[in-house]
């Protein structure tokens, strides 16, 4: 079953991840190739077989509600590209 | 004067406790080694000396009022480490090998960064590795390109390559990695050293930069599994701000390595030595178990079916949770950015574009893909199946054996660029490690012998949950048993240091 360079390209675009298209071409074969490799797994019967999504026995790990010493904005601001007023800047989203 | 940079942990922390070598020393050993290895082996993004000399003058002082009693300083005091370069360092860049987070500088320490420094450890630097941990080779680093200590010409494995390579060329006492699919057992293997991925839950995650939050785990690299105990030691152990941190009592695993292996019962999956496997190998992986034989263990064969079907589960799973947790790089609260772009989204897709390699690229794509509507019960939902029926080989294994014992990878060091254009190809090193992260368990790398080009060979062996005393334990019976941990590469850069 091959990705098509329609289909990479319509996947990237739900990530956000803008591809040249020379990108589109060789993710496409290199993609099919590893998606035909997964095709093995089809042939398994698991319909009785429930899910892993994780291997620990743990659920619902609760902390107590407590106030505990944070960051301050200053460190937490001081890695971002663009800053303003105590705030990460970004481009406008909303039309005028 | 013994060779300061070829000293184990065991080995220094006795000659530091008993103040015949000191920490100041120790550390200028190691800083001269990285100078004069450096240029040939590129283990390191970042090498932190200012901070390393401070720290081993801090740790000469401890000492000195410890006035010769092991119980007075921490285990690890004055001991010169690195880290992989996705455990955040407190005012040191931290970029996860990849360009989008060059510059990054974190305003807090990883716990198990917050627990080495506890235990007196000096940092030295950051180490390379495959961008955001996904690789065989550290080929994949948006960086540099590290070379395997034992031959310049081929990689050092992956994606904790850095972090291997430095110890094995005697530019640390101890490194740590991370482990997602074998990313510190294969590269313990290519490299002759010891690496161990302990069980899912006992160390810290809070702090590491995520790839597949499910399956990574943190661990060390040292020359013995002496010292591979004495890091566990220091980084294991519930940690409040990791949700999915065990909350179980830590055993001292530096006493569990007395004892032997008499009766252990040792299961040898026969899945595990793969077509493809390379004859010398098989021959010297097979030699080690029969060694672990002649050492009182009781050796039989054992089937885990579903082994095949890891490495296309993994390659689902992996992903999957990938292109969820690189979601985060857009550039807006760290790292790269495309400020003139006025609209968001296509800087969003600029910023990713630019800042991402070309295999991160490609398992954003695959997880996207796997997760995204009318896929998702064909790739995702099955390779959550396939991942209980590959638990449930492990626990019948288990139910018959204490340890299993298989070659770490299927090959010894590769040439650089050779895997670089098949994916596929490059996946296969992990054929033998990816099973155990998908059924959370430890695992532990150690070096068995040199194939006949003189590159190592790792055997590994895997634990039940939370049972890393017995692993190490067997390790380090068998490593007693022979000399090959005690072999460095002979590196061109004249005589090491010493004091």
């Amino acid at each position: 079953m091959a990705l098509t360079p329609e289909q990479v390209e319509h996947v990237a675009a739900l990530a956000r991840l803008g591809i040249s298209e020379a990108e589109r071409q060789r993710f496409a074969e290199q993609l099919s190739g590893i998606l035909d490799h997964f095709q093995a797994l089809q042939a398994l019967d698991t319909e009785q077989i429930p899910p892993t999504a994780q291997v620990l026995d743990l659920r619902n790990v609760m902390r107590t509600d407590a106030v505990c010493p944070s960051l301050s904005q200053g460190e937490v601001l001081a890695n971002a590209p663009r800053a303003q007023d105590g705030f990460f800047r970004v481009q406008a989203v909303l039309e005028e | 004067m013994p060779d300061l940079t070829s000293l184990t942990v065991p080995e220094a922390r006795d000659l530091l406790v008993r103040r015949e070598i000191s920490a100041g020393e120790l550390v200028r050993a190691v800083l001269d080694r990285i100078a004069g290895a450096e240029p040939l082996v590129q283990a390191f993004l970042t090498v932190t000396a200012d901070e390393a000399v401070a720290g081993a003058a801090a740790a000469d002082a401890a000492l000195a009022a410890g006035g010769g009693d092991p119980q007075a300083t921490p285990a690890l005091t004055g001991i010169p480490v690195a880290l992989k370069d996705l455990f955040c360092t407190r005012g040191v860049q931290t970029t996860s090998g990849s360009q989008i987070l060059k510059g990054f500088v974190p305003p807090f320490d990883a716990t198990v960064v917050a627990r080495l420094r506890a235990a007196g450890a000096v940092l030295v630097g950051k180490t390379n590795m495959d961008e955001f941990a996904m690789g065989s080779s550290t080929e994949n680093s948006g960086y540099q390109q590290t070379h395997n200590p034992w031959d310049l010409s081929r990689v050092p494995g992956g994606s904790s390559g850095g972090s291997a390579a430095a110890v094995a060329a005697g530019e640390c006492l101890l490194s740590l990695g991370t482990d997602t699919g074998g990313s510190i057992r294969q590269p313990a293997s290519l490299c002759g050293v010891t690496g161990l991925k302990p069980t899912y839950g006992r160390v810290s995650r809070y702090g590491m930069i995520a790839f597949a939050s499910s399956l990574d785990q943190a661990g060390p690299f040292s020359a013995g599994v002496e010292g591979t105990a004495m890091a566990l030691q220091a980084i294991a152990g519930h940690d409040p701000l990791d949700a999915t941190s065990a909350p179980l009592p830590v055993p001292d695993y530096r006493a569990a390595l007395a004892g032997g292996i008499k009766g252990l019962r040792v299961g040898v999956p026969r899945e595990y030595f793969v077509a493809g496997t390379e004859p010398d190998v098989d021959r010297l992986v097979r030699a080690a178990i029969a060694q672990l034989a002649a050492l009182g263990a009781e050796v039989g064969e054992v089937s885990l079916p579903s082994t095949d079907h890891g490495l296309a589960t993994y390659y689902i799973i992996a992903p999957a949770e990938v292109s969820s947790n690189l979601s985060r790089y857009n550039g807006i609260k760290y790292g790269l950015a495309a400020p003139d772009e006025p609209d968001m989204i296509r800087a969003m897709e600029v910023t990713r574009e630019r800042g991402f390699g070309d295999e991160a690229k490609r398992r954003i794509m695959l997880g996207t893909y796997a997760l995204s509507s009318g896929y998702y019960d064909a790739y995702y939902l099955k390779a959550q199946k396939v991942r209980t029926l590959i638990r449930q080989d492990f626990d019948r294994a288990f139910e018959r054996f204490d340890v299993l014992a298989t070659p770490t990878s299927p090959t010894t060091a590769f040439k650089l660029g050779a895997k670089t254009q098949d994916p596929l190809a490059m996946y296969l090193s992990d054929v033998c490690t990816l099973p155990v992260n998908m059924a959370g368990l430890p695992g532990i790398s150690v070096p068995c012998g040199f194939d006949a080009a003189g590159l190592p060979v790792g055997l590994q062996l895997i634990g039940k949950a939370f049972d890393e005393s017995t692993l190490l334990r067997a390790a380090y019976t068998y490593e007693q048993a022979t000399d090959v941990h005690t072999r460095r590469p002979p590196l061109p850069v004249g005589a090491r240091a010493s004091a």
